[in-house]
């Protein structure tokens, strides 16, 4: 049943593409009824499948020269990304109902292009088959492009080549890898399972673990292939920039996980001798998670353009994922898990606030501006809307992020303790540059005053759309549902981790 | 010199050349219709009888074809008949009818009939390069192909610039042929025969002489011409600019397939058909052309404004990834190469159709000429979209599992050895490269907002080849395996 979400995400695409373009509002009627039948389809396995192991959902030759199937599989972690994908998808057109008033807006071209994006990402996240998952993860980068160029602001262009350029080169280095695994184990199949098993040299996973890892990495925003991370998401609509940031960094990282640590886990740990207490390409790239976590949190300190603090903070907070997929604990993998839905909900809430909310009614995101707006009073929903995301983005108990962030540290603790201090360092800066921004955009005592200097009374901004609402209720409904009961995605999300090959919860150590 | 004149049975010879000759016949015939009867026609009506004439003639060769499954290995000494050939020759008729149903509208020339039926005579000779196993026959027919591009090349006679192309493509053709057939007279020399399986059979139990080095590097550069491999792609860029769109799709593309076709058979002849080759000279030609044209094809394709000299540049860089396939020689990489050059033909074929009708609405072949296209006419730019893409190695378009197939089997090649995986991680990351300027065009025809926003009117012929093309490239892409009763991948 699950299959369903790709194909109808396809469909919607080719039949909007076909749309004739002033048919704004059908469209975008079309677009949201896709993307519900796709959260529907997600939410009813999810609630079905519990807390089963894998659910097989379609298996046939695709190209049988090559051994390559067309083989569909969910067990809980794909579960958990599926359903984060359908609820990112549906606010993602909630948050661009906007889009196909005016004239000119392509909304035909828009949409058709957001929701190929989302068949894309539902495919990466149910494919057993790592030649299938490769064919998916690159569809969701195209159109990631024209998203981008075509409805993007402030250097759009820019942006998106950037973008376009890093996945590439990413998936370039994916692409090597997976091939020298193919020619190397010359069993002719692509399954990941029955790859899996085979037992690589350690001499080729010694390289093959890091490329691999890297090319997913960076599409993760992983430091120091991060930048295209900021500038791509300043650069994106709205829309683009929640998915962006909610479920294409996820691809990422779900890469490292599913493919890199799962064929070459002895390629984790295979240096035997230390480099200044560095001692394995998992401490390496440890490492790198950490100072992403810290780098996003105090480059997002000093930011003044309002979607730059979020921008790096998605650098920052999806080091901690890395870092939870890293410590190959039990209870750090589980964590990053939820880390990647958690961050998923709320990096969209957080661009839906700055970039549809305030953005589209300011016509600015700087900080000093912003200041200067009175927002609190103007915009109270708003206000209230970033509150409740700020805090739940800083990691306060109550909302998923906490549990998450709580889970990973208790796993770096156990694989790395100094990573770990320093990590909970990067949090209490995180929560420095959210109360930052949180006080400069809506709650400073400035007076208001235009760009001349004269005063003038709080300013009049159009109301908050029914659209912008229920897609608001749904994120962070979502949010709060999982911060107060976190067992309903851990008891699917841990008996999948325990699935998962034994030798990668070992780091390939007897 | 025996091989070719004794113990030839001519009935069999007659059926094997039957596609040729069905094209000769043609060709003759569409010379008939048009200067005898439809001299007085307007010039329009001429180009389109004429085209359709020709796409009948390839047509009724493909299907003559494909009612005889070939499996003989040797039909004769001289002429192969494999089903890998088939395979290359359906190909080479299928986009030599789509290069004249794009030619239907085309008005650059005014004898429409010669226009045709040089155009079949030089299909003609890409049918007889690809079967040809004979040094002679190799190096007649592809003179046969290559006179009739460089006149086709000349064939917008009020344009200087087809002019100026077509004399360096015969200059620069002349010499490399001149150097080919100069290799060829020293593989003679060493091995007493013309005959590619006796050449092999002899070279096999010699030792490599300075003089066999100097030989194979002749006919490299001969054949490095063909398919425009750096160092010997100088033409081609200029060539590819200057000539009538329609014939530069051709020279992409059928040319490519039947010079990619002979490289294979030739490297069979040099290496024998054993995996693990005898000869490393030959191969580390092939695998120096291939790295300098995918670095150089790249870097240069960057820097370009003109859409036709990128895709010029892009091709060489096309070309430098297939030579990875030949110099692998296995029976899978070399059907990995034949897949390849299809769907790259293919493809090239609709990107130049779509160049020539933007050209022809604004007259220029820059990037920004192709401002605006996704408003002007939707369904142009999106053909252009999934031609572009599939060049540039996007699943799940046909292009990326060229690449894919190509690569892989390289890798597990055992002749591919200690410069496999290097080259081709270089491989992958110059694709990752060459997304840069495919999304340069592509920016022009999505995001520039252009002056002009009128839409842009074409044939509705033209429009069916083009979207046919662009489906063709997409569902081969989504069932890849569709080819594979052609071209054996496993």
């Amino acid at each position: 049943m699950l299959a369903l979400t790709i194909y109808i995400s396809f469909a919607g695409a080719l039949v909007l593409a076909m749309m004739p373009r002033a048919a704004a509002a059908i469209v975008r009627v079309i677009a949201l009824a896709v993307a519900v039948i796709g959260l529907a389809v997600a939410l009813m396995s999810f609630v079905a499948a519990g807390a089963q192991g894998p659910v097989a959902v379609a298996d046939v030759a695709w190209i049988p020269a090559m051994g390559i199937r067309y083989t569909l599989a969910a067990d809980g972690i794909s579960r958990v990304l599926v359903l984060l994908t359908g609820l990112a998808a549906v606010a993602g057109i909630l948050f661009s109902w906007n889009i196909g008033d005016k004239e000119g807006d392509r909304a035909n071209e828009f949409f058709a292009f957001f929701l190929a994006l989302i068949g894309g990402v539902y495919g990466v996240f149910l494919s057993v088959d790592v030649f299938l998952l490769f064919v998916f993860y690159e569809i969701a980068i195209v159109p990631k492009y024209f998203l981008i160029a075509i409805w993007g602001s402030t250097r759009c262009e820019y942006g998106a080549m950037k973008l376009a350029l890093y996945s590439f080169a990413g998936s370039a280095m994916v692409l090597i890898g997976l091939l020298a695994a193919y020619a190397t184990a010359g069993s002719h199949t692509m399954n990941l399972q029955a790859l899996a098993q085979y037992p690589f040299p350690i001499s080729f996973q010694m390289w093959a673990f890091p490329l691999v890892f890297t090319g997913f990495a960076i599409l993760a925003g992983m430091w120091p292939f991060h930048t295209w991370a900021p500038t791509g998401h300043v650069a994106a609509p709205t829309a683009a920039s929640m998915l962006l940031a909610g479920v294409v960094m996820k691809l990422g990282a779900y890469g490292c996980l599913r493919v890199a640590m799962t064929l070459f886990p002895h390629g984790l740990d295979p240096w035997g001798f230390s480099v200044l207490g560095i001692d394995s390409w998992r401490t390496v790239f440890a490492l790198f998670a950490v100072i992403g976590i810290l780098y996003g949190a105090v480059v997002a300190l000093v930011q003044n353009d309002f979607k730059f603090v979020i921008g790096y903070s998605s650098v920052s907070h999806m080091g901690l994922v890395l870092l939870g997929l890293l410590t190959l604990t039990q209870i750090g993998i589980d964590g990053a898990v939820l880390q990647m839905f958690s961050h998923g909900i709320l990096a969209g809430l957080l661009f839906a606030t700055v970039g549809r909310i305030v953005y589209e009614r300011t016509h600015t995101r700087d900080l000093g501006i912003l200041s200067r707006l009175q927002l609190g009073k103007a915009m109270p929903f708003a206000a209230w809307l970033f509150v409740i995301a700020g805090m739940a983005s800083m990691g306060l108990p109550g909302f998923s992020g906490f549990v998450a962030e709580v889970q990973v540290l208790v796993g770096a603790w156990r694989a790395f303790p100094w990573f770990a201090v320093l990590a909970g360092l990067g949090i209490v800066i995180g929560v420095a540059y959210t109360w930052r921004a949180m006080q400069r955009v809506f709650f400073s005592d400035l007076p208001a005053i235009d760009s001349s200097g004269a005063s003038v009374p709080i300013p009049e901004y159009e109301p908050v759309t029914w659209a912008e609402k229920t897609g608001v209720i749904l994120l962070t409904g979502t949010s709060l549902v999982i911060g107060l009961y976190p067992r309903l995605l851990l008891d699917v999300i841990a008996p999948a981790v325990q699935a998962m090959p034994h030798v990668l919860l070992t780091g390939g150590r007897q | 010199m025996n091989s070719l004149v004794n113990g030839v049975n001519y009935g069999n010879l007659f059926a094997v050349t039957l596609p040729e000759t069905i094209l000769e016949i043609v060709s003759l015939l569409v010379l008939v219709v048009d200067l005898g009867w439809l001299r007085k026609s307007a010039q329009s009506t001429r180009m389109a009888a004429a085209c359709v004439l020709g796409v009948l003639g390839c047509l009724s060769s493909v299907l003559w074809l494909s009612a005889h499954p070939q499996t003989a290995s040797l039909a004769t000494d001289a002429l192969a008949a494999t089903p890998l050939v088939a395979a290359a020759q359906i190909g080479i008729l299928i986009l030599t009818a789509l290069v004249l149903l794009l030619s239907v509208k085309a008005e650059f020339s005014r004898n429409p009939g010669e226009y045709a039926a040089i155009v079949l005579l030089s299909a003609t000779g890409m049918l007889l390069v690809t079967a040809a196993r004979d040094l002679l026959i190799i190096f007649v027919a592809l003179e046969l192909l290559s006179l009739s591009l460089y006149v086709l090349t000349a064939f917008a006679k009020s344009s200087a610039q087809s002019a100026e192309s077509a004399l360096k493509y015969y200059l620069f053709g002349g010499m490399s042929a001149a150097m080919m057939l100069f290799g060829f007279s020293y593989l003679y020399g060493l091995t007493g025969s013309t005959n590619l399986s006796e050449i092999a059979t002899a070279l096999a139990s010699q030792s490599i002489s300075p003089l066999l080095v100097v030989a194979l590097v002749l006919v490299a550069a001969g054949l490095g011409f063909k398919i425009a491999a750096v160092p010997f792609h100088l033409w081609a860029p200029d060539t590819y600019q200057g000539a009538p769109t329609q014939i530069a799709a051709l020279i992409a593309s059928g040319s490519k397939v039947a010079s990619f076709s002979v490289l294979i058979a030739l490297t069979d002849g040099v290496l024998g058909s054993q995996p693990y080759g005898q000869n490393p000279p030959w191969i580390m030609v092939l695998v120096w052309m291939a790295f300098a044209s995918i670095v150089l094809g790249n870097l240069a394709a960057l820097v370009q404004t003109s859409v036709r000299r990128l895709l010029a540049y892009s091709a060489i860089a096309h070309a430098g990834y297939m030579l990875l396939g030949i110099a692998a020689h296995t029976p899978q990489s070399s059907a990995s190469v034949l897949y390849y050059t299809l769907t790259y033909a293919l493809t090239i074929i609709g990107a130049f159709g779509v160049i020539s009708i933007v050209e022809r609405s604004t007259g220029s072949d820059k990037l920004d000429a192709f401002a605006g296209l996704s408003r002007r006419n939707p369904l142009l730019a999106g053909s252009m979209l999934i031609f572009l893409l599939s060049l540039a190695g996007i699943p799940p378009l046909v292009g990326f599992w060229a690449k894919f197939n190509l690569f892989a089997s390289v890798l597990r090649s055992p002749t591919a050895g200690h410069w496999g995986l290097p080259l081709v991680a270089l491989a992958l990351g110059a694709s990752a490269i060459s997304l840069f300027y495919y999304l340069q065009v592509l920016k022009r025809v999505y995001v520039v907002k252009s002056a002009q926003t009128e839409p842009l009117l074409i044939s509705f012929v033209e429009l069916a080849t083009l979207v046919i093309i662009a489906l063709a490239v997409a569902l081969l892409g989504v069932f890849p395996s569709a080819l594979s009763g052609w071209i054996p991948l496993g």
